[in-house]
């Protein structure tokens, strides 16, 4: 079961959204509604499910509905119509109390202008969530001291947020969001508003992060380069509906639409594609056959080339005709003996690490993973057709 | 042409006035009495002190409230200033129906002013009730203050108060609206109660602007003194009364001069205390 299920939410601003509900309903558009009544419609029909422990980003641009949908996460805003279930609970039905138990309970959120206490210290921000629950200040203070060393801080605690740059304060915000350990991080744009070098690492600090706390972490960003180097998955938003759910690669490899593809079409496919996105099946895997047996397979497969894996590691490959002509001046026993070094590569790699090795080799590239498995090739010939995704752009 | 409605507005405010003294007379009895009470203890304390006690008293008041002691010292020579003009009894009557004003101006105004910025309904209804407030003459509430309470210190409060209270309500209200949206949106994130955002977030960075209300109700109870006097509340007005009735320009102006050092004194000690909150609350560093 997912984590947070939202289902056909739709988010209509203004007075009387009843009639623009109708209307929207009707087919009518964005534009005719405000022009009609003034409504501004937010959200329509927006249906996704996170899972416990993922990065879930969501992207679309300025005014597509970002900020409304992560904030009705933890109601900030309430739906028009709609569902939001959390961790089972329907919490469109939680009374007051209990909907502000959830959020100090449950959710943490971190926004893009900060929105930090002025009149707090550095501490003192970092402990409100720990003060809202009412734990004693001994305890919070604690707490908090540990989360502003943890986000690199230390020495800071009396300072006020004006005094800090505005990479330190978003630390401040990040550190008070993690302070009442949630399960749930809200994150709107956190970074947007930092420059591209700190932004990218206050990245590096939240994957590093990530991989201690797994937490379930909803992340907002208008920018396709963050969301493809921080999302388990991305949901691209246009005017208030999904365009696209998908991994990263789905989304680079296979845009839903012509809004989708304009956003992908100027990234970097070599930096973000990793090995696994695009390699082949694994072939023909060899392990300690003898040279006749090793040739009967690979004729029975059909295959040319074969992968020696065996107890001591990635061997080497062999081909038929080397097995043929081992055979012919009787050598070794078994493939191992004659099988010829050949370099591999990690799953995990990017395409742009990949790819001199795959220029140099001979034979496709073997993707062995950390525990030593044969999970399949990369060529050069492969690399080449994902970089120059001629019928996407044309498509364009 | 015209219907006669001023007579019957007349005639009912009496019967009202009178139904009222008839019938709890011994409620606002009571209330003149709790009243006066703590009124004249604080007048107690303040003449019953030796005056350069109170002199020090002020110089650290102002001290701690603008951590500046050159406008500790300045304080201090002013004060001493009222004494030799003769007036140090005087202006401490006057103080002391300034505090008790002030005092219940916030207990009223500050709460009010949140209840409005809260409310949109609230503000459009009380706002009419403040502009009354402010600009119909002191002395049609004042007949029939005396009337209930009788001539003396507690329809004068009552007149400050009415008087003096709008600022701060509006400069309450003011300040809470003013409060950046996104700092209270990440309290709200947070899980605090209405009441946690209010006392944490949303008071203490209103502050500058509340500190700015209790200034000018301070300065608008410091106007009332003259016509607070009218109905016999003792004090520095007193003063400048007995020199506009006896044909003795020169002493009003003494008491006029007590007035305007009186009004300097809490000025520039709440407009001190004021700048030091600013410190840290700007909505962006
Ligand atoms: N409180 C509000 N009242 C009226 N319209 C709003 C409100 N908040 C957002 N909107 C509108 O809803 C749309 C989506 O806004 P938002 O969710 O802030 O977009 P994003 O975060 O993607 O930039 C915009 O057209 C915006 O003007
Ligand atoms: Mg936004």
């Amino acid at each position: 079961m997912p984590l947070i299920d939202v289902r056909n939410v739709t988010k209509i601003f203004g007075a009387r959204p009843e009639r623009a509900l109708a209307r929207l309903k009707a087919g009518a558009g964005k534009e005719a509604i405000l022009a009609e009544s003034g409504n501004t419609v937010g959200l329509y029909d927006v249906s996704l499910s996170i899972e416990r422990g993922e990065i879930f980003v969501v992207m679309g641009l300025s005014g597509s509905g970002k900020s409304t949908l992560i904030r009705h996460l933890n109601r900030l805003i309430d739906p028009t119509e709609g569902e939001i279930v959390i961790d089972g609970n329907d919490i469109l039905k939680l009374s007051i109390r209990e909907l502000e138990a959830f959020r100090r309970q449950k959710t943490g959120m971190v926004f893009q202008r900060f929105g930090l206490f002025p009149h707090r210290t550095v501490l003192q921000n970092v402990a409100y969530g720990l003060e809202v629950r009412g734990e004693p200040r001994a305890k919070r203070h604690a707490r908090a001291a540990e989360w502003v060393a943890t986000v690199g801080l230390s020495g800071y605690e009396d300072q006020y947020p004006a005094q800090l740059s505005g990479g330190m304060q978003q630390r401040v915000g990040l550190a008070r969001a993690l302070c009442t350990d949630p399960e749930i991080l809200l994150m709107d744009e956190a970074f947007s508003a930092l420059d591209p070098l700190i932004r990218g690492q206050m990245q590096d600090q939240l994957i590093d992060l990530q991989s201690r706390l797994r937490k379930t972490i909803v992340f907002i960003t208008h920018d396709l380069d963050e969301a493809l180097r921080l999302g388990d998955r991305i949901a691209i938003l246009k005017d208030g509906s999904l365009s696209q759910i998908g991994t990263p690669a789905e989304i680079l490899l296979s845009p839903a639409d012509d809004y989708v593809r304009a956003f992908v079409k100027d990234v970097n496919r070599a930096r973000v594609l990793t090995v696994e996105t695009v390699m082949k099946p694994p072939p023909l895997r060899l392990t300690d056959e003898t040279l006749e047996q090793a040739l009967a397979e690979m004729q029975r497969q059909g295959a040319e080339i074969g992968y020696v894996v065996n107890a001591r590691g990635y061997r080497g490959v062999v081909t038929r005709d080397s097995v043929n002509a081992a055979i012919a001046s009787r050598a070794g026993p078994t493939v191992d003996e004659i099988a010829v070094g050949a370099p591999s590569i990690a799953p995990g790699a990017s395409l742009a690490e990949a790819l001199p090795a795959t220029l140099s080799s001979t034979y496709p590239l073997a993707v062995i993973s950390r525990d030593g498995s044969l999970e399949g090739t990369l060529s050069a010939a492969q690399v080449g057709e994902i970089l120059t995704p001629s019928k996407d752009l044309e498509a364009a | 042409m015209f219907i006669d409605i001023g007579k019957p507005i007349a005639d009912t405010t009496n019967a009202f006035i009178e139904w009222l003294i008839v019938n709890h007379g011994d409620v606002f009895e009571s209330i003149a009495n709790a009243l006066l009470t703590v009124l004249i203890l604080i007048e107690r304390v303040l003449r019953g002190a030796p005056p350069w006690s109170v002199i020090l008293v002020a110089g650290l008041i102002a001290y701690a409230a603008s951590r500046k002691p050159v406008l500790s010292v300045g304080v201090m020579v002013l004060a001493w200033l009222l004494g030799s003009l003769g007036l140090w009894e005087q202006a401490m009557q006057t103080i002391a129906i300034m505090l008790v004003s002030v005092g219940i101006a916030v207990i009223i105004g500050i709460p009010l002013g949140v209840v409005t910025a809260r409310s949109d309904t609230a503000r459009m209804l009380l706002n009419p009730v403040l502009d009354l407030m402010q600009t119909i003459p002191s002395f049609v509430y004042l007949i029939p203050a005396a009337m209930l309470f009788g001539l003396g210190k507690v329809p004068a409060i009552l007149a400050t108060v009415i008087y003096a209270t709008p600022p701060l309500i509006r400069l309450t209200d003011l300040g809470i609206r003013q409060v950046d949206h996104a700092v209270v949106e990440a309290s709200r994130a947070f899980g605090a109660t209405r009441w946690q955002m209010l006392r944490g977030v949303q008071i203490p960075l209103a502050l500058p602007s509340i500190m700015q209300g209790i200034n000018q109700t301070m300065m608008m109870a410091l106007a009332m003194v003259v016509i607070a006097s009218m109905i016999g509340a003792r004090g520095i007005g007193e003063t400048v009364l007995l020199g506009l009735q006896r044909n003795d320009p020169g002493k009003g102006l003494v008491g006029g001069i007590g007035i305007v050092i009186l009004a300097i004194i809490f000025d520039r000690i709440s407009q001190a205390f004021g700048r030091r909150l600013q410190a840290y609350r700007a909505v962006e560093g």
